[in-house]
């Protein structure tokens, strides 16, 4: 059988680091800034986006023929609605304290662009088993993204890394890292950082041959 | 007086104290992404104002007579259809699916309003008008109006929430028209290479998100100076 477009391992390991959701696409900013104050929310928000992502990215994969082009963006937002409303529900009856935390930040997983532009991008083109390789890719590099930030927001702000103490108690703990200023900042260097690397390894060392030679396969 | 006192604070609370983007992160993808040049920001802000005030008017409407526990509409079908008296019919389960679909409706008709009694408005919004859809400002209103007709005891009315819509829209207007101003002099100043872009934004963004804080604790001098100006 032959597949327009990338095959499924591509896709996986595109949505990882090549084109990550946070730090290549610039895209999910709401969640990655609001729920990174500590590891615990924030990985829960990244397992909630999965599950939506994955449900969403198969059933819209599933009915791909039925959809109409000038109705397809409302096909998908009522879809992942669908699949919001679930996630909240399952959030609420089972992490009650969770989900009063994460708070109105559930519901707008509707709105995350990450699951809206990977409908429109790879599951209304392409097979089952690429939306769900797509799928898993994104939401493994939407969770590193936000585990990122919230460690070293954790770190620096409660000297705790999921909430086990990591620094010695003499450390002060920068109140302003768990505030949204910190937020603010922690992603605008983080993203620095990542342009800074990704500059470097793409015209020194190894990474460049390893590069190179990706490309070339392709 | 009361009311109006509540309905003030509503609004200083979700312009300035609890901005949309500064404190809630709702609205960041048009805050980076709209905020080059002061103009086409201010008027991103102004079309975000324009719907946010609409999706609220009707999804307080859905919510206050069909979406909430205790609602009338579904209490009465309940009835009619011969449901056990001793349960009730709560379709708040259904609320996410109802916004998004009202948000999306509504940004449509918006949409083809302004382009048919409005062109010159129309050609100004250019592409941010359907973009607005996917704002979660919008969503993020409705959310927050859901949360008070939930609860009983501080069933909103109608004033409230549009106080809120309003209130919101106007400081991400503030907060997008503030940041593109300093951006559009950022383009002259000299960025270290990998920040240009998102992450000098993000990082104005922190240390206008620092400033913001300054205004918690306004709501108690507001409710303090409009009390005297009760009494007086």
């Amino acid at each position: 059988m032959r597949h327009e477009g990338p095959t499924a391992l591509e896709r996986f390991v595109n949505g990882v680091l090549p084109e990550n959701p946070v730090y290549r696409q610039l895209l999910g900013m709401c969640p990655t800034l609001a729920v990174t104050g500590a590891m615990k929310p924030a990985m829960t928000m990244a397992a909630a986006t999965a599950f939506v992502l994955i449900s969403a990215n198969l059933l819209v994969s599933a009915i791909r023929g039925l959809l109409k082009p000038h109705l397809r963006i409302l096909v998908f937002t009522l879809t992942i609605a669908t699949f919001v409303t679930v996630a909240d529900r399952f959030l609420a009856a089972y992490m009650y304290e969770m989900s009063k935390q994460l708070g109105p930040y559930v519901p707008l997983i509707i709105v995350n662009c990450v699951i809206i532009s990977r409908c429109e991008i790879c599951a209304s083109k392409q097979g089952v088993g690429v939306a769900l390789a797509d799928a898993l890719g994104m939401s493994l590099g939407f969770a590193l993204a936000l585990a990122s930030i919230a460690t070293v927001r954790e770190i620096l702000g409660s000297a705790s890394w999921f909430g086990l103490p990591v620094l010695p108690a003499s450390w002060p703990g920068w109140g302003i890292m768990v505030l949204p200023p910190g937020a603010f900042v922690t992603l605008g260097l983080l993203l620095g950082t990542a342009e800074w690397a990704s500059k470097r390894r793409a015209t020194t060392g190894i990474w460049a041959t390893v590069r190179g030679l990706w490309s070339w396969r392709r | 007086m009361e009311t109006l006192t509540g309905l003030v604070l509503i609004f200083i609370s979700a312009a300035l104290i609890n901005n949309f983007v500064l404190h809630y992160f709702v609205g960041i993808c048009p805050f980076l992404g709209v905020s080059r040049r002061v103009d086409t920001a201010f008027g991103m802000g102004c079309a975000v104002t324009f719907v946010i005030s609409i999706a609220a008017l009707l999804n307080w409407t859905l919510t206050y007579f069909v979406l909430r526990p205790e609602a009338p509409v579904p209490a009465w079908a309940w009835r009619v259809a011969g449901g056990d008296p001793a349960r009730e019919l709560d379709l708040s389960v259904l609320s996410y699916i109802v916004y998004i679909f009202v948000i999306a409706a509504s940004v449509q008709f918006v949409e083809m309003y302004v382009r048919r009694f409005f062109p010159a408005l129309y050609r100004s919004f250019g592409v941010y008008l359907p973009l607005i859809t996917t704002n979660c400002a919008i969503l993020f209103a409705s959310l927050e109006i859901m949360k008070q007709l939930q609860d009983p005891t501080r069933l909103w009315g109608l004033h409230q929430a549009l106080g809120l819509a309003v209130g919101g829209g106007l400081g991400f207007t503030l907060a997008i028209a503030l940041m593109a101003g300093i951006r559009e002099e950022l383009d002259l100043c000299d960025v270290p290479v990998p920040l240009k872009g998102a992450g000098i934004a993000l990082i104005v963004a922190g240390i206008m998100a620092m400033a913001f804080m300054g205004f918690t604790g306004v709501e108690r001098g507001v409710e303090t100076a409009l009390a005297a100006l009760a009494a007086r």
